[in-house]
């Protein structure tokens, strides 16, 4: 039997978690894609060498203590405003890599006109969107992207077109927009999907270095809690029903 | 050498503001405001000092900008008028929780609703009782010339830094629209990212080095405990303001008998209705709230032993006037006189209000 010590060194290295991400535990539940993304996200700083320069915004939803876990500057936004404060930040510091991290109650509900007007502003920035069709911290409501017939606590028969709307499909109309560059939909589901995931991330804020205007990358995710599925069941439901609806790939790279 | 101008009220808070060194101004047309932000947009100040300028899509995005780049530690402002104001209480409430110090004009139109666009003084309340949710208190500023106007934003910027607290001036209709002359200020360099560091670094989100911590703007902290301590801190900080901070004017009060509390536009009123009042014999006097949080409430206090009565003049239905009667506390008569909806007293109506109210009264 080896000891512990001698497995332990590095040439035998084959992971290391990235010093940005902090040593904090995260409140995320098990199987939630927050905790991926994160990861994905403080891996690219690191890689990129700007954790000087990153100013991130969080939102108010699940991910408002994203503070907690990346070791950079941050600003906590109120509901749905972190593209306004991500205006100020990216013409007040021209040189930053402004990123905010947003849910779809934030984004695509509250946030709707901030949103709408930094892109079309181009402003200089990283949007990171993730849409899991839920309002997972207050307790799995109803959100702008809940799928027709979804059940949540305030869908509790599923959500009917007639009383609720549509899903809003809000990255293609951000795709419309003069002011994005980039507009990606990506998941987190197979070691695949977050290797592809992460190269969009990278590929996102390298455009702020090229000035290239907004790019908006949403994360198809899942919500195990809110959804009261498993994390395996998620990610399978996931496919199954979200992909047809908000489908994976590049909608605009320029 | 000094430097005057006939100018407006409104315009000449967008000339104080680029001579102050301000970093950037967001905001959104609003009448009787709109020439804060024409006035930018025509001097074009990023040319000159770099000093951002941005028509946001909204009131609501205005003030969140205004908390972006008040947390990167700069100075940063916003304007508006009553219902935008309105809009902007949410954002104003995140910057008093998250300290972060900055700069909101207010030049007041009559409410509630859409209103007017015409002058009154009847947000007091929403700007010294805290418009927005939970326990805050802003640094509000009432300026009575279009020279305060200019005065009063470095002097806004200079106590916002100073406690990290949002100051706000509190203008009207009357003051944003009329032209004087004003003395401008001396121009102030812009203070450069290095000196943004030494300044604010211990809290402003400039980018995270290795030799500190990370800087979080954030106005969450959801232990109760420690949020209750936070409240605490800033409860310290709102007294020290109010030992440390009050101004406040005294006109034709050695002799006097009765006395007008009045602030910006209504404390001009009364100046004229002192003029008509002696000339017929009534020995009245002004005192002229400059800081409106904190208030002057001792100086109301020592007032109330020397006079027979007091009227408070507002253009509101009567929201000073509480803060009159809780610093007298029932030792002489306090009345409230005021036209509002837009409306604009005479001076001659103030001083028969004087004498109905509280002469004969």
């Amino acid at each position: 039997m080896s000891d512990i010590k001698d497995i332990i060194k590095d040439e035998n290295l084959v992971y290391k978690k990235t010093k940005v991400l902090t040593d904090n535990v995260m409140h995320y539940c098990p199987g939630c894609s927050h905790g991926v993304v994160h990861k994905l996200v403080a891996e690219v700083i690191e890689e990129m060498g700007i954790q000087e320069k990153t100013i991130g915004i969080s939102p108010v939803g699940c991910s408002v203590l994203a503070y907690n876990y990346l070791d950079i500057d941050w600003q906590e936004a109120a509901h749905g405003r972190a593209p306004a404060l991500a205006t100020a930040v990216n013409r007040l510091h021209p040189e930053k890599y402004v990123f905010t991290y947003q849910g779809d109650g934030d984004l695509a509900s509250i946030g709707t006109a901030e949103i709408m007007h930094a892109c079309n502003r181009g402003e200089n920035i990283v949007v990171i969107f993730i849409n899991n069709a839920i309002y997972g911290m207050t307790g799995g409501q109803m959100a702008p992207t809940t799928l027709e017939g979804m059940k949540t606590a305030t869908s509790p028969y599923g959500r009917d077109i007639k009383l609720n709307g549509h899903p809003l499909i809000i990255t293609e109309l951000i795709a419309q927009l003069p002011g994005t560059s980039y507009v990606t939909r990506q998941a987190v589901h197979t070691p695949a999907a977050v290797r592809k995931c992460k190269k969009a991330i990278r590929k996102a804020f390298e455009n702020i270095g090229q000035k290239k205007g907004t790019s908006f990358v949403e994360v198809v995710s899942t919500c195990n809690s809110g959804w009261k599925l498993s994390p395996v069941k998620s990610n399978e439901w996931m496919v199954e029903n979200m992909f047809p609806v908000y489908k994976p790939g590049d909608l605009k790279d320029e | 050498m000094a430097e005057y101008k006939l100018m407006k009220g409104n315009e000449v808070i967008a000339e104080a503001a680029i001579r102050c060194g301000c970093d950037a101004y967001f905001g959104y047309p609003i009448t009787p405001q709109s020439e804060i932000l024409e006035t930018l947009t025509l001097r074009q100040p990023w040319l000159e000092t770099g000093m951002v300028v941005l028509q946001a899509e909204s009131e609501v995005a205005a003030i969140n900008m205004v908390y972006g780049g008040a947390a990167c530690g700069k100075k940063v402002m916003t304007s508006s008028s009553s219902p935008g104001i309105s809009l902007k209480q949410e954002g104003i409430t995140y910057l008093a929780g998250a300290e972060l110090p900055c700069l909101v004009v207010n030049v007041v139109r009559g409410g509630p609703g859409l209103g007017t666009i015409q002058p009154a003084q009847s947000d007091y309340f929403q700007s010294v009782k805290g418009g927005g949710h939970g326990d805050y208190k802003l640094i509000v500023l009432a300026p009575a010339s279009v020279q305060e106007m200019n005065d009063f934003v470095d002097l806004g910027f200079e106590l916002a830094f100073k406690y990290r607290n949002p100051a706000l001036i509190l203008s009207d209709g009357v003051i944003g629209q009329m032209m004087e002359k004003v003395k401008l200020s001396p121009v102030k360099p812009r203070w450069t990212n290095e000196e943004v560091i030494k300044l604010n670094g211990s809290w402003a989100t400039t980018g995270k080095t290795a030799d500190r911590p990370r800087n979080v703007a954030t106005s969450l902290e959801l232990d109760s405990a420690r949020q209750e301590q936070f409240n605490h801190k800033l409860q310290a900080k709102y007294k020290e303001i109010q030992e440390k901070e009050v101004r406040f004017e005294k006109i034709a009060c050695d002799d006097a008998e009765y006395l007008f509390v009045a602030y910006g536009s209504s404390s001009r009123i009364c100046q004229k209705a002192i003029d008509l009042a002696r000339e017929k014999g009534i020995k009245v006097g002004l005192l002229r709230p400059i800081t409106l949080f904190p208030y002057p409430t001792k100086a109301i206090q020592e007032m109330a032993e020397k006079v027979k009565g007091i009227l408070a003049v507002e253009m509101s239905a009567g929201q000073m006037v509480e803060d009159v009667r809780l610093a007298v506390n029932g030792k002489v008569k306090v009345e409230h006189f005021g036209r509002f909806g837009g409306m604009i007293p005479s001076p001659n109506e103030v001083v028969k209000a004087l004498e109905d109210l509280i002469i004969k009264g």
